[in-house]
């Protein structure tokens, strides 16, 4: 096997190139991930063109048409106030996914990197990082983020610092299992050889071969996240009325379910429903086109 | 009479296929093999030759891609192609045994061995509850396991890859099988190991007149152990002869080439490439040649003994035990422009040695001194930096894991050019295809990823990485022992080139010593953390002094010449 005929000896195609090709074949292979990409860019333009999509003003109130059921002009009905509430569900996809976005971002970087630095050095480092998320773990989740944005304040930025939070351990434990597995690679015992200091070898060797196993996992907690935002708008913490949250809203249209008006609860966590379904089915997706044993 | 006549295997027109992405991929093309009764056939090729995927359509374990196009499999008469699976499970292992490479890997790590053994006994009615125990203990002291009863309990990561590998072989051979496939049966063994194990599944299955397939890549294994012999090249059979007339007087070209690449006693390094490849004029001497490059003195490596029982003896007051010495007190030394062979089996020390060379590992005592510096003592965290560090560098043993997955050919290339050499921008270009050039990988590939490439160019990109800062003295970690024979010789000869034309030192560590022959000047033989011989390699292969050393040249197979 010296020379493999099998490889076609024209010019290389790019990195980019080859993996869009891949991505493409991936997709094409497993409807379910093209459905999941789909619902993806369906979500992303909702939160991007949120406000121009939306038939109605999501913060109009018209008390003659309060509790009105789907309709035409209402497909999702109204709400107590009156407000559209296809209107709110559309607009109210920036602030969940923007938030979802920005926690698991920064969980991604603070717990990535305290993870892989646990993995690679080792000793007392792996010590405080592994004892730091043990703490975080002992406490039930849902309960820690809600103490934390209870202490911290009711604000957006404490919604995303407490969802970070509680995802910490998830992301150092698998960048600290990858990072250790790398540690003696060759490839790694080689870079060390080539005049890499161990920072160098830290940063621009082991964690570029960690982040598609990262990505895969930011999809997968994003779901978590959305979840999270939401709940805690949902038992009064976060995000306050009248801004069109679905966490809110489904809380809002619990107390209605009762008397018959399902339409209120239902639209914004069908919406909830569907966010996370898409991201737990884009991490799936995402598992195959990041696996190298795949690719051939 | 009949028996005589019909062979217990045969295999006609074989085609197999694999479905993948880019259409359908012939890996067996109509491949004819028959194995009589009692007899050893030996398949060899290299990788990729379709000599696994050949056993494996044999016992129908393809994976799900595969199939089996055309063709006919006879087992004593019964036609195995069209066997339903239910059938097809109760000769698997009653009828045909299968060994395989990583006997480790083939073990189910949570479960004792002994257990292992009964399970198959009663999975094939051979034993009831009540004498499985025995039955196994029995069956492991047929593979020449001491202590059977109290090995039965134990787990596979207890034993040494030998005993696992005994520990395979119990049970295939367990249910007594009339055919047993071996496929690269003692590869990951030592030469030692490899040759009491072979020497066990002969002896077993004479005894018992089964047949054998053993497929291998090794041609002096296959001469030393078998009857006939099919060499298998890109899914066919190109040649299939009798053994001793194959390796006397091979037919086929491509058998003839296999037999000039395979290290032998009496060949030198140039003889192994194709009739034909001129070889290099030999550029002139280094005139700094002689000069003491590395200096070696009294180096140890400890580790503490880890464990309960060191707790144990710490609880109790006394003193722990002594810790585990995996290189106990070693000295040589390297010259300018010389060649040195570190040879030893697994476990012996030779791995640890060259790390804490190439100061990536700190000794516990003892020195190293580098072109008269005491590096020895500098810790490897800060050596990076060293001035020193871009004149000792490393060739590793594999050379898919050794390269970074994320980085292109040209890249990996770069790398230490970029972190300790002086060229930029075109510079770098011109000095990356330079390097190419001269390890013979064609320009084109250099924008490839490693798992775009053979593992023939892989190794090329490591030697251009160590080899691109000029460095005084390479480390070879066994560079070629995940190479086939062909693309070894071709590597080991570039090394030579390499190392006239550049006046680079070399050590070379390896467990075969006819490959260390060829490459070196002088050889360091190795065991259990101790120097046991040192002398020219000449002296040492034709006239070894330690007894450890003759059974180490004893034990290697080659083909009679």
């Amino acid at each position: 096997m010296a020379e493999n005929p099998a490889l076609p000896a024209a010019r290389a195609p790019s990195p980019l190139a080859a993996l869009l090709r891949h991505a493409r074949h991936v997709v094409g292979e497993n409807p379910v991930t093209a459905m999941a990409f789909g619902l993806f860019f369906l979500l992303l333009l909702c939160a991007l063109l949120g406000p121009w999509i939306a038939p109605h003003d999501p913060l109009a109130s018209d008390t003659a048409r309060a509790l009105a059921p789907p309709s035409l002009s209402n497909p999702f009905g109204t709400d107590h106030l009156g407000r559209d509430i296809l209107s709110r569900v559309i607009v109210a996809t920036r602030l969940d996914l923007g938030i979802a976005i920005c926690s698991v971002a920064l969980v991604f970087v603070l717990g990535g990197l305290a993870g892989v630095a646990a993995g690679f050095f080792g000793g007392w480092t792996d010590r405080i990082v592994g004892r730091i998320a043990d703490t975080i773990m002992a406490f039930p989740l849902f309960v820690l983020a809600m103490g934390i944005v209870a202490a911290l304040g009711n604000t957006v930025t404490n919604i995303v610092i407490a969802t970070a939070i509680v995802n910490f351990p998830l992301y150092a434990r698998i960048a600290r299992a990858e990072a250790a597995v790398r540690r003696e690679a060759g490839y790694v015992q080689a870079a060390r050889l080539t005049g890499n200091g161990e920072w160098r070898v830290l940063l621009g060797t082991i964690l570029p071969n960690i982040l598609p196993i990262m990505a895969v996992q930011m999809s997968l907690t994003m779901g978590y996240a959305i979840l999270n935002a939401a709940g805690l708008s949902f038992i009064g913490l976060g995000i306050r009325p009248p801004m069109p949250e679905w966490g809110i809203m489904v809380a809002e249209g619990a107390a209605y379910i009762v008397s018959g008006e399902w339409w209120v609860a239902l639209f914004p966590g069908l919406a909830l429903m569907l966010a996370v379904f898409t991201f737990n089915l884009l991490g799936d997706g995402l598992r195959d086109i990041v696996d190298p044993q795949r690719r051939s | 009479m009949d028996s005589n006549t019909v062979p217990l295997l045969d295999v006609r027109d074989l085609t197999v296929e694999f479905a993948t992405r880019r259409g359908t991929v012939r890996a067996v093309k109509r491949v004819n093999l028959s194995i009589a009764r009692g007899e050893t056939l030996g398949v060899v090729g290299e990788s990729g030759s379709g000599k696994s995927v050949t056993s494996y359509a044999v016992m129908r374990i393809l994976e799900r891609t595969g199939r089996i196009a055309e063709g006919s499999i006879a087992f004593s008469g019964v036609p195995l192609r069209e066997l339903p699976e239910r059938e097809m499970r109760d000769l698997r292992g009653r009828e045909i045994s299968m060994i395989f490479q990583n006997p480790r890997a083939a073990l189910n790590p949570i479960r004792p061995v002994g257990q292992q053994i009964a399970d198959v006994l009663r999975r094939h009615g051979q034993a009831t509850r009540a004498n499985a125990r025995a039955k196994a203990i029995a069956a492991l002291e047929q593979v020449r396991i001491a202590r059977a009863a109290e090995r039965h309990d134990a787990y596979p990561f207890e034993l040494s890859g030998g005993m696992c590998q005994r520990v395979v072989i119990a049970l295939a051979l367990a249910c007594r099988p009339r055919l047993l496939i071996a496929d690269e049966p003692t590869t990951g063994l030592d030469v030692t190991t490899q040759k009491a194990v072979m020497d066990l599944v002969t002896e077993l299955t004479r005894e018992r007149g089964m047949s054998t397939l053993l497929i291998t890549h090794d041609l002096g294994l296959a001469s030393a152990y078998c009857d006939r012999v099919a060499v298998m090249q890109q899914g066919e059979v190109v040649e299939n002869a009798d053994a001793i007339a194959i390796f006397r007087a091979p037919t086929h070209a491509y058998t003839r080439r296999l037999m000039r690449a395979t290290p032998r006693p009496g060949a030198g390094l140039r003889d192994l490439l194709p009739e034909g490849a001129a070889p290099a004029p030999l550029p002139a001497p280094d005139p700094r040649a002689g000069e003491p490059l590395l200096e070696v003195e009294g180096l140890v490596k400890e580790y503490p003994r880890t464990g309960l029982g060191g707790w144990l003896a710490r609880l109790a007051g006394r003193a722990p035990e002594a810790p585990f010495r995996a290189v106990d007190g070693i000295s040589f030394r390297v010259n300018r422009g010389e060649s040195v062979g570190l040879v030893g089996e697994s476990g012996c020390g030779k791995s640890t040695t060259s790390m804490m060379l190439m100061r990536l590992l700190d000794p516990t005592a003892g020195r190293i001194r580098f072109a008269g510096q005491e590096i020895g003592a500098m810790p490897t965290r800060g050596f990076a930096a060293s001035p020193l560090r871009p004149r000792i560098q490393m060739v590793f043993q594999d050379p898919t894991d050794s390269l970074n997955p994320r980085l292109t050919a040209s890249r990996a290339i770069a790398d230490p050019i970029l972190r300790m050499g002086r060229e930029r921008g075109a510079a770098l270009q011109a000095r990356v295809e330079e390097l190419a050039d001269l390890v013979g990988l064609p320009r084109i590939l250099l924008h490839r990823f490693p798992h775009q490439l053979s593992g023939g160019q892989k190794a090329r990109i490591g030697i251009a990485r160590a080899i691109a800062l000029n460095p005084d003295l390479v480390i070879l970690d066994e560079p070629t022992a995940a190479l086939d024979v062909s693309v070894q010789a071709v590597v080991l000869n570039l090394l030579q080139d390499l190392k006239l034309r550049l006046g680079m030192s070399y050590l070379f560590v390896s467990h075969d010593l006819h490959v260390v022959r060829l490459l070196c000047d002088r050889v360091i033989v190795m065991r259990q953390g101790k120097v046991v011989e040192e002398g020219s390699s000449q002296q040492v292969l034709e006239n070894p002094r330690a007894d450890y050393t003759r059974e180490l040249i004893a034990a290697i197979p080659h083909p009679p010449v």
